[in-house]
């Protein structure tokens, strides 16, 4: 399904990826994804909740491996061309201080048609957060906590 | 032979550190004897939900073949999103 099969996966202008400590802008992954054949867009923001099994979070600090992360996300989005018929996609994330209410990632892709567009948006998401080098702590008021690290 | 220990999360936090220089006599290690290794030092690292080691860039999996002068990410339980 894949829309580039020749081009250089390194080079593939459908993709953009990006991990920067600057605030996120959702318009600009909007903007990437347009497409004239695209009948449906998804996206997807990621926000910091202001509370955590009832305790109140202060902020949120991210950090990543970012070559590796980079990597894995290039992964993710060649595995959306692959599973869906997707024209462009667009992920990125924060790392950093972030406070209550600031964006963490931004995924926006266009397709077709809408059931593809919610599906490899859900698919980005939720594969984002199983193998991409990227770690959150959770700042409380009593204390600071590497999200999932224990089970 | 001399690897580099680069460690995020919880990990810098377990070898209070970020970066680590270990130096083994023997050849031949794989990633499980350098879990195994981080364990036994490190008992902190038990307790996590998983541990995931990198080369290259790349998860590796236990049998991977360790080289000298090789730098090994360790991966704690991710959280990005």
């Amino acid at each position: 399904m894949s829309r580039n099969p020749e081009v250089p996966k390194s080079q593939n202008p459908n993709i953009d990826i990006q991990i920067i400590a600057t605030p996120l802008l959702p318009q600009q992954c909007i903007d990437f994804i347009q497409d004239g054949g695209a009948g449906g867009q998804a996206v997807f923001i990621g926000t910091v909740r202001n509370q955590t099994k009832g305790n109140k979070v202060i902020r949120l600090e991210f950090e990543s491996y970012i070559p590796m992360a980079i990597k894995e996300l290039r992964k993710i989005a060649e595995a959306v061309f692959d599973k869906w018929d997707a024209f462009k996609i667009a992920i990125h994330h924060r790392v950093g201080v972030l406070e209550v209410g600031e964006i963490a990632v931004v995924i926006a892709v266009s397709t077709p048609h809408r059931k593809a567009a919610f599906e490899a948006c859900e698919y980005a998401i939720d594969t984002l957060k199983e193998t991409v080098p990227i770690w959150k702590k959770e700042v409380f008021e009593n204390g600071e906590v590497w999200v999932a690290a224990h089970p | 032979m001399k690897i580099k220990l680069i460690a995020f999360g919880i990990a810098k936090d377990i070898l209070n550190t970020q970066k680590m220089e270990l130096d083994f006599e023997q050849e031949g290690l794989n990633i499980h004897y350098l879990k195994e290794h981080l364990l036994s030092n490190f008992p902190e690292f038990a307790k996590l939900r998983s541990l995931a080691f990198a080369v290259n860039d790349e998860y590796q999996e236990d049998d991977f073949l360790l080289n000298d002068r090789d730098e090994i990410v360790i991966i704690p339980p991710v959280s990005g999103g």
